[in-house]
């Protein structure tokens, strides 16, 4: 089976990039297809997560989703695609369906695992987020996935990728950009395997430097609940939950946050969870592994040296 | 201005999610169903609050069997001008965008609005679908929209942050958190929903090209390990040792 997987790449390459073409090699030969700026060295390096080959679009600048299909269907003939992966963020969403569509092609959304196909082709996707899994199984020859990120572990091969300009007709722009605004420096949050949060139990915005000592020490994105983001003590985007991001980290720390099922909804596919909560009654110690009964002020600091701690001593 | 916004109906957040007939069907039973969040909050009331700025008509569509009639009934006690239900079961994701569709080329539309996602399937799919059926833009995650003459500019989730982008009319978006404010109905809409008009109109056949085989539970989480708030040295060894998360 032959399998081609749409990455961004804009400068570096994402570690769901990685991931998606990790996912791809383990289905059958790989090729990945992206647009931008990034180099050829780190293009040559998806080698090393499986790809054999990257077909690069020079002349697209921009994420746009009507050329974003015509170049991915472009390039799945190019290469004789079966398979389509993309990572589900926020391109994936917009662009995977639509590739679907144009090819009559079946799409599962929210993967998290590798097909199964001693029965058919039967994929494993994340429903009623995140409280049941779903099996989807894909009746067409060809098929897109969009895999969630953080669900395999990017692998390494050693190999480099063959790197080849590859510039198809995409026709117009529907969309023009007319401003970015970029969240800074930092670990981007859906596809951060750590991550630090806390809710109104914190206070005020001015409180939050201790949210991000304990961040920075781990490499950790930080988040909030959504009634800190409502009242813009914290940016939109490190809202998570139900009408937020929605994330599997491997580790997530909340503290001050109830846990409302909302805001479950948008976490409970992290591995681990750790809750720091003066109330022993909030409801979010339900679905913690590890729960602290105590005050955020108090705890986050111990917290942080201790980790402190640990990190020098792993050095 | 000529709007269509797709409305799927959704078990109540606090549902309790459980599966049936050797756990291939959602289980039904004493689940509460609601208009979709991200339908009824962010994309009709934004499409209703341009309409009633800028003169236009707000026509929902839902693809479902009678059932979903309570929830197509909500949605124009809001405020919706008209309804159709395309009378059928909401099989896979191609299937449904295929009838709305058919529905919109038949009709054509300013913009044709869905939430980001459902609250069950969270599948994120059917706006992505439509648009490329339509050969028109698709603006995904859009947390605001305003509108002056032709052009229509968005702001929107993307990878790292939000992007202003402008769009001719026709497109399709998906509305997320931002976009507007929750309406309750009133009394006065709830009467004159009874009288607007619910067309029903027969599906188009397509083929199922994905269908759900079977459901699971993630496993039980085991229970809750309480650590002293002056023993983080032990919280972190368990993270290393026990937990192998950092």
């Amino acid at each position: 089976m032959s399998v081609l997987v749409f990455i961004e790449a804009k400068g570096k390459i994402s570690k769901a990039a990685r991931e998606a073409v990790t996912y791809g090699s383990k289905i059958g030969a790989t090729t990945a297809v992206t647009y931008g700026d990034a180099d050829a060295a780190s293009l040559a390096s998806l080698g090393d997560n499986g790809a054999t080959k990257v077909l690069v679009c020079r002349n697209l600048s921009e994420g746009n989703d009507q050329q974003l299909t015509k170049l991915i269907a472009a390039a799945a003939k190019n290469c004789g695609a079966d398979i389509i992966v993309v990572s589900q963020d926020q391109l994936g969403k917009a662009v995977a369906p639509r590739v679907a569509a144009s090819m009559e092609a079946g799409h599962v959304s929210g993967a998290i695992a590798l097909p199964d196909t001693s029965n058919g082709f039967i994929v494993k996707t994340n429903v009623f987020s995140g409280k049941a899994f779903a099996n989807v199984s894909v009746n067409t020859s060809k098929k897109v996935i969009s895999l969630l990120p953080n669900s395999i572990s990017p692998e390494s091969t050693g190999e480099n990728a063959e790197v080849e300009e590859f510039n198809p007709d995409l026709g117009s722009a529907g969309i023009t950009v007319k401003e970015m605004k970029t969240q800074g420096e930092g670990v981007l949050l859906p596809e951060a395997e750590l991550v630090v949060s806390a809710g109104r139990g914190l206070k005020g915005p001015e409180n939050w430097g201790m949210v991000e000592d304990l961040a920075n020490t781990l490499g950790a994105a930080t988040a909030c609940s959504r009634p800190v983001a409502d009242i813009g003590w914290r940016p939109h985007h490190e809202h998570v939950g139900q009408t937020g991001v929605a994330i599997r980290p491997n580790l997530y720390i909340a503290a001050g946050i109830s846990g409302a099922i909302q805001h479950l909804a948008g976490v409970n596919g992290s591995k681990t969870i750790v809750v720091i909560n003066t109330d022993s009654e909030a409801p979010f110690f339900k679905a913690a592994d590890y729960g602290i009964v105590g005050d955020a002020f108090e705890v986050l600091p111990k917290l942080n040296e201790a980790m402190r701690t640990f990190k020098a001593s792993q050095n | 201005m000529k709007l269509l916004v797709c409305i799927s109906k959704a078990p109540d957040t606090t549902s309790k999610i459980s599966f049936t007939d050797g756990d291939t069907k959602f289980d039904e039973n004493g689940v509460q169903y609601i208009v979709n969040p991200y339908d009824e909050w962010y994309a009709l009331v934004r499409a209703l609050e341009l309409t009633e700025a800028n003169g236009g008509t707000v026509t929902t569509i839902t693809v479902g069997t009678a059932a979903d009639d309570p929830t197509i009934r909500k949605a124009l006690a809001i405020g919706a001008t008209d309804a159709v239900r395309v009378d059928a079961e909401a099989k896979d994701p191609y299937f449904v965008a295929k009838q709305i569709a058919e529905y919109a080329k038949a009709n054509s539309f300013d913009i044709v609005l869905t939430g980001k996602e459902t609250i069950n399937y969270n599948g994120a799919q059917i706006g992505s679908m439509v648009a490329e059926m339509l050969d028109q833009p698709f603006v995904s995650l859009a947390q605001k929209l305003e509108v002056a003459g032709n052009i229509a500019t968005l702001e929107r989730d993307v990878p790292g942050g939000a992007e202003v982008v402008e769009v001719n009319m026709p497109f399709v978006l998906s509305a997320a958190k931002g976009m507007a404010e929750q309406r309750i109905p009133n009394m006065r809409g709830i009467m004159a929903a009874r009288t607007k008009a619910l067309n029903v109109i027969p599906a188009l056949e397509t083929a199922e090209l994905t269908s759900i085989v079977s459901y699971s539970m993630p496993a039980a989480k085991s229970e809750c390990k309480y650590i002293d708030a002056d023993s983080m040295t032990e919280l972190v060894e368990l993270l290393h040792n026990e937990a192998k998360v950092i």
